[in-house]
């Protein structure tokens, strides 16, 4: 759930990568895989976050965003504001169903690459509200990348959770404007 | 089709600062009509967070459903956890030990002091003085420090429980109270000094969203909103509740109702808070760490306790620190049907294990006379009261809270007609909507 | 001693419409035909009694009883220091009662939450609609007739 187990740098366990590998001979190969772990390692230390906060772990954000824990420290201290200029969707706090619309039309706002971090008990799995008015966790609504649990979680947890995705992000495969692309 | 585009004229522009936005505090939707800068209609669209809260407590035990009244003022969840015990405890006739009180009322202060320090920090924030907000959240962890240590959570604690609270306070707690006083007067004298005669901070609160006291009767304002328009209204000095008879404090009072005497009413009621936790943790007696002569390990003091009753107490948990058998006398009351009886009792004693089945048991526990009640204490916002019907289950038949913030964001489309865009930031943060609250 | 007063003043200027008032665990209550309430509203808002400020406003579902619902106010005397509540029961088939918001304001959106939760119509309201659940929600929510866990998603959901 927290993300996958810590992966070597270049690993060829993606399988979008080696089929890209089989098609151009080695040296090319070298260069794009390479290219794919710079890219992925300025991704992640570039984050742009947007928090769509609602709710009580909207404390806990502020707590992990400000000078005790601090969120900067790890490259994702600017919050912007705007859906445009974000790469990371941070949900925050209780979606309800009457917020769900509003929380797809932010998503399909953002531009890609874009990553969705679950934070709070609420977004994973509707939390201990079992009933008419919310929604049983967000990935009903858009796809998450890191799932946050806690109640509210702790300051470590967004940290650790934040580490994950970085993790993630640098392993996965970068997209990049004059990749050739399958027909 | 919502009502401000039915009605609004064809030369004016709609802006919709909409549920996902920084300064919203949660979700809230405002709908403003404009022309040019200036707003001449509005819409105040709530209803984002509304989690069902009053129909999910139907379905749960009066113990059970302590968790669900945290999240609603999320930012002084300890006084709506106060609120729904003493209005249980009013319906039960149920007395509280003095320690307990005292307790309770260091817990709620330390919150209330936490939800002023969020408050102006998200206000002072959005009218881009961000220096203010890093500060106030530093000293917010000091207070969370305090209360962490106390009950184990941060902000989400259920630990004031029908009857008295959970556990009693850690032998540490003198020296992290009076670091966390410390800096929290540091920061409301740094923040004072950055604030009060800032030219820029004056123009954008002072005489802005002026509240008289008519209106804001008329509207069922209550708390510091109230207050900073110069009426006397509190809760702890019209209806006292817990010790706040016996406490020396002032309620302070502002003269205009603008946003800068919101703001200042708050800063003000944040140094009486101070004022109040001092006191209050003078009057604690002061319990020495005891060292328990024999203390058995649980699996022995369960072995050893088949044959006969155990002398000696047994080494629980750190989870449950503060809650054994010989701190119970100051911090729960004494009538067993409303608490749990303590962890000791429950390992090794027949009694004690029967209590605490019958307790949790479905259909047994708490079980309130048939019949209503109303109780209210001052929150953060204002009076925070609960109102509950019971029908003689273990199960509230009706519970209702009445939410400060509903009332005073029901006055916004008053107070922003007539200004200007940037004038509904400062206004709306001065009114510490929390949704949690607000949508229940 | 005052809110004998007011409790027996009531009585004798109202006798028709006050059904019943008692102090219950300390607090005050009323029991009124829902005709009389607006009259009783406005004899308590003027002085003597300044009841200036409507704390409450809700309603309870007793499903099973004839009359079903029952609403109940909460006011409040700030030169009094004293609450009072009035409780009024509304049949199922005639769900409605009269509006206050021409004496408090904000009456205008307590009612609008009981309109939404309950289905209860406030004649002489400006604008009653829904005010937590969307539109397209179907029902009232804190009927007891109503599930807790009947869902009506406004979009349409992934997997």
């Amino acid at each position: 759930m927290l993300g996958g187990k810590a992966l070597s740098s270049g690993s060829e366990k993606r399988s979008g990568l080696s089929e890209m590998k089989k098609k151009q001979g080695p040296p090319a190969q070298f260069i794009t895989t390479q290219f794919n772990s710079i890219l992925g390692w300025a991704r992640k230390y570039s984050l742009f976050q947007y928090p769509f906060i609602t709710a009580c772990c909207g404390m806990e954000y502020m707590s992990a965003a400000c000078a005790h824990f601090d969120l900067d420290r790890f490259g994702a201290g600017w919050t912007r504001f705007s859906p445009r200029q974000a790469d990371m969707l941070l949900v925050v706090g209780t979606v309800t169903q009457k917020l769900a619309p509003v929380l797809r039309t932010v998503y399909e706002q953002m531009t890609d690459p874009k990553w969705v971090v679950a934070f709070g008990t609420c977004t994973v799995s509707g939390g201990i509200y079992d009933n008419y008015a919310v929604v049983q966790g967000i990935d009903l609504v858009i796809p998450v990348d890191v799932y946050i649990p806690g109640c509210p979680p702790r300051p470590e947890t967004v940290l650790d959770g934040l580490l994950k995705l970085q993790e993630k992000i640098q392993h996965q495969e970068q997209e990049w404007r004059w990749k050739k692309r399958k027909p | 089709m919502t009502r401000i585009q039915k009605e609004a004229r064809p030369d004016t522009m709609l802006l919709n600062m909409g549920p996902s936005h920084p300064a919203m505090h949660g979700t809230i939707r405002i709908m403003l009509e404009l022309d040019g800068e200036r707003i001449l209609n509005s819409e105040v669209e709530v209803g984002y967070l509304h989690r069902g809260f009053e129909k999910t407590c139907e379905n749960r035990t009066y113990f059970n459903l302590l968790i669900y009244t945290d999240r609603l003022n999320y930012v002084s969840p300890l006084i709506n956890n106060l609120g729904y015990a003493m209005t249980i405890e009013k319906m039960l006739g149920v007395e509280v030990p003095e320690r307990a009180q005292y307790i309770r009322v260091i817990m709620s202060e330390l919150s209330r002091i936490s939800d002023h320090l969020t408050c102006l920090a998200a206000m002072a924030m959005e009218s881009g003085a961000f220096t203010v907000f890093l500060y106030k959240m530093k000293a917010r962890e000091f207070i969370w420090d305090v209360i962490e240590q106390t009950t184990g959570a941060r902000m989400t604690t259920s630990y004031i429980r029908i009857g008295g609270v959970r556990a009693d306070l850690h032998a540490d707690f003198d020296t992290v109270l009076k670091t966390a006083i410390v800096e929290t007067r540091k920061v409301l004298k740094d923040i004072h000094g950055l604030l009060d005669k800032n030219k820029i901070f004056l123009n954008r609160t002072r005489d802005i969203a002026v509240m008289t006291p008519e209106d804001a009767l008329a509207f069922g304002w209550t708390g510091p909103c109230l207050r900073s328009t110069g009426v006397y209204y509190d809760v702890r000095k019209a209806h006292p509740y817990l010790t706040y008879d016996r406490l020396n404090f002032e309620v302070p009072l502002g003269e205009r109702g603008d946003n800068f005497d919101r703001y200042m009413v708050r800063m003000k009621e944040m140094d009486q808070s101070l004022r109040i936790i001092e006191q209050a943790a003078q009057r604690l007696q002061k319990t020495p760490a005891g060292v328990l002569a024999q203390a058995f390990e649980p699996a022995e003091a369960i072995k050893a306790s088949r044959l006969k009753r155990i002398k000696g107490g047994v080494n629980l948990s750190p989870n449950l620190e503060g809650s054994e058998r010989d701190k119970y006398p100051g911090i729960l009351s004494a009538d067993k049907s409303y608490v749990i009886p303590p962890k000791d009792d429950t390992y090794t004693t027949m009694e004690g294990l029967i209590s605490h089945f019958k307790f949790f048991m479905k259909g047994n526990g708490i079980r309130p006379p048939r019949g209503e009640v109303y109780f209210s204490v001052e929150g953060g916002n204002g009076e925070l009261g609960y109102y509950i019907v019971s029908d003689g289950s273990d199960r509230p038949f009706r519970l209702h809270l009445r939410a400060p913030c509903f009332h005073i964001v029901a006055a916004l489309e008053q107070l922003i007609r007539g200004r200007y865009v940037a004038d509904v930031i400062p206004t709306f943060g001065s009114m510490n909507m929390i949704g949690g609250e607000l949508d229940r | 001693m005052e809110e004998k007063k007011t409790l027996d003043l009531l009585k004798q200027t109202f006798p028709a419409v006050v059904k019943e008032a008692s102090t219950n665990l300390g607090d005050d209550v009323v029991i009124i035909d829902r005709e009389g309430l607006l009259g009783l509203a406005n004899f308590l808002i003027n002085k003597p009694h300044e009841y200036t400020m409507l704390l409450d406003l809700t309603c309870v579902d007793f499903l099973g009883q004839k009359p079903r619902f029952e609403m109940v106010y909460h006011l409040f005397s700030l030169p009094q220091n004293k609450r009072l509540r009035i409780k009024a029961r509304l049949e199922e088939n005639d769900l409605r009662i009269a509006s206050l918001t021409s004496l408090w304001k904000n009456a205008d959106w307590l009612e609008r939450e009981v309109f939404d939760m309950f289905g209860v119509n406030f004649e002489g309201h400006p604008d009653l609609r829904r005010i937590f659940m969307y539109d397209c929600f179907e029902g009232h929510p804190l009927r007891k007739d109503y599930p807790l866990r009947k869902r009506q998603p406004c979009i349409k959901f992934r997997e």
